[in-house]
């Protein structure tokens, strides 16, 4: 267990900086100055360019630039945008709330996706069962800008249930609702689908039949045996999903106006801040490997078949 | 990045996961019980020629290609033929989905907005499809460093999340107000996506590939003196094909979606050329007053991916023995 997990982490290595430093070189060839409009209308005096140039290493080979903020970011420091903010409290205030928003996401995932599909696995082919596949197939299919923007004009414009946009720096977890659903909409689909198929396979498994044959009630074969087993492929996609979530949503925060992490983001990709988009992604990735490694350990601990070597 | 890729996310995600259980990818193996031997894909026509869903599914596609090839079928008016008299007017006998804020008719537009969709979803699907396929095939049939050199590319750029990478290669080499050509941009559009989707088809190429190559009739090739290539081609590559056609038809309708959201974001497609994406961005600004301007091209946009997501499920059912 110790080894797989040493391994694992020594392979996160070189995926870690071969993405990061993919995303900075592509920022880095961004057109665009830098540093336009800021000295107003006039353009800026060539000292004070090159002093800027200096000052954020962009006179100095795109490597050298990489390393420069490597080494800065083992130290704990994301560097300074264009306008001398600090990334790493451009990063702090942001971060919470698109955290906020992904347990939302989640909490709703947990709550519609896994009832729904428990509800029709156990019981297939009627009227719910046909309903939830519908349903789900639909979801899957609806880009979230699309739900996001009906949903928006349907409960927000038309029934006036929710106010369209999120108004509030750091939204409570009730202003975050709508916007929460709309991004856990399509992995919603997708667990009440696993989750109907992971319990529809089980439920002829010899173990289930051997319980009920034993004479256990129906409650304990169903919640004990049956979805102990079934649910084991959920929770692995639950974790990779969260990991995904918390990378931000830049259309779901950019619809419902919530400044998190991915629309800071994309206003940082505008405007050619490459420390940002790179401090941004180093986050995201960092949190979607290691959440996929918990993931995959996870496994073995739910499923004692497996042994990682 | 749950965004538009999420679709093809959800997607992915089925495949790493069948990939992570160690459980081969399972291919039919003609099992019919009629006279005739069928082959696997005798077999799935089989049995998808009695599905419903296939056969809607099927029709909204045909529909939909037959508007991307000849949109003057469908309408005889000028989608760029802006009155701006007759601004955000309604849906009315004279134009059935109304007239957008410039004035020009809407239901022209989201027919023309078929072509952009459908082409960019066609290209990228070949693509990656294509390249991921070949990387598959030569990462899984040569092995050894070629293959752990080829996973770990693949895994840097499966690391990157999708919505994110899309949009900072489209910045840099479609930057807003470029004013490049029509076909210059879909090609910068189908390349983004090609290189950030291509991973998953070389894992899953590279999965199946794996499982046959110790198979009798390969090793029997090669005892008969055929050449790698012959066997890659003769032998390895019919019978690996199932899985990478079933996601393709999926990505298929994941692409139709990003498209959409990449355009919707400003840095896919622009105007004049009409995109589903770009005319659901235009309506945000008019969401409250005229909400038409966002349903029709919203609707249109939901009607082709599901058709074509539909059709991968039932091609996928059809393919694997195990769900019959």
């Amino acid at each position: 267990m110790g080894r797989y997990v040493a391994r694992r982490l020594l392979q996160l290595i070189p995926v870690f900086f071969g993405t990061t430093f993919l995303i900075y070189w592509l920022v880095y060839e961004v057109p665009g100055d830098p540093f336009a409009g800021k000295c107003g209308q006039r353009a800026c005096p060539p000292q004070y360019v090159a002093y800027l140039t200096h000052k954020y290493n962009l006179d100095k080979p795109l490597i050298v630039q990489y390393f420069t903020y490597m080494k800065n970011l083992l130290h704990g420091d994301f560097g300074m945008t264009y306008n001398n903010r600090s990334i790493n409290e451009i990063i702090a205030v942001a971060y919470p709330n698109t955290v906020k928003l992904a347990l939302v996401a989640l909490g709703f995932e947990i709550v519609i996706g896994l009832t729904a599909g428990v509800l029709t696995g156990l019981r297939r082919n009627g009227f719910l069962d046909n309903l939830v596949l519908v349903t789900s197939l639909f979801l899957l299919a609806l880009p979230t800008f699309v739900t996001g923007f009906v949903l928006k004009w349907l409960f927000g414009f038309q029934l006036g249930w929710v106010t369209p946009t999120v108004t509030s720096a750091s939204p409570s977890f009730t202003d975050l609702l709508l916007p929460g659903f709309v991004l856990s909409s399509i992995s919603l689909a997708y667990v009440a689908r696993l989750a109907r198929t992971s319990i529809a396979e089980n439920r002829r498994a010899d173990y289930v039949r051997t319980a009920i044959a034993k004479g256990l009630p129906h409650r304990r074969v169903i919640g004990v045996h049956l979805l102990r087993n079934s649910l084991i492929p959920v929770i692995t996609l639950l974790g990779t999903d969260l990991g995904a979530l918390m990378g931000g949503a830049i259309v779901t925060e950019g619809i419902f106006n919530i400044h998190g992490i991915g629309n800071e983001v994309y206003r940082a990709i505008t405007r050619k801040e490459g420390a940002t988009v790179v401090s941004i992604v180093v986050i995201l990735v960092l949190v979607y490997l290691v959440m996929n490694l918990i993931v995959d350990l996870l496994y073995a601990l739910l499923d004692p078949r497996i042994r990682y070597e | 990045m749950s965004d538009p890729s999420a679709a093809s996310l959800a997607i992915e995600s089925t495949t790493a996961e069948e990939l992570a259980s160690g459980e081969p990818i399972k291919l039919g193996t003609g099992g019919g019980q009629t006279d005739k031997p069928r082959g696997l894909l005798g077999d799935a026509w089989y049995d998808l020629r009695r599905k419903p869903l296939f056969w809607i599914s099927a029709f909204f596609i045909v529909l939909f290609l037959v508007m991307a090839a000849f949109p003057q079928l469908f309408t005889s008016k000028d989608p760029t033929e802006a009155l701006l008299d007759r601004s955000r007017q309604g849906p009315s006998s004279e134009a059935w989905f109304g007239y957008d804020v410039q004035g020009a008719d809407l239901y022209a537009r989201v027919i023309y907005g078929t072509r952009a969709s459908i082409v960019v979803a066609l290209l990228s699907t070949l693509g990656t499809v294509i390249f991921g396929s070949m990387v598959g095939i030569v990462s899984g049939f040569r092995g050894g460093w070629a293959d752990s050199l080829l996973s770990r590319v693949a895994d840097i750029f499966f690391g990157i999340p999708f919505l994110l990478g899309a949009i900072v290669i489209l910045f840099t080499f479609n930057p807003p107000g470029s004013d490049k050509g029509e076909a210059t941009i879909m090609l910068i559009v189908v390349t983004s996506l090609v290189v950030l989707s291509w991973p998953v088809s070389m894992r899953i190429m590279r999965s199946s590939v794996l499982s046959t190559k110790n198979a009798d009739y390969i090793v029997a090739a090669r005892a008969l003196g055929a050449s790698n290539f012959r066997i890659i081609m003769r032998h390895l590559l019919p019978n690996c094909l199932a899985p990478a056609l079933v996601y393709s038809t999926i990505l298929l309708g994941s692409f139709i979606g990003a498209e959409a959201t990449l355009s919707y974001l400003g840095v896919g497609l622009k105007p004049p050329t009409q995109s589903w994406g770009i005319m659901v961005a235009e309506s945000q600004d008019f969401l409250r007053v005229s909400p038409q301007l966002l349903l029709f091209p919203a609707a249109f946009l939901v009607v082709a991916v599901l058709s074509f997501v539909t059709m991968g499920e039932a091609v996928r059912e059809a393919l694997d023995p195990k769900l019959r």
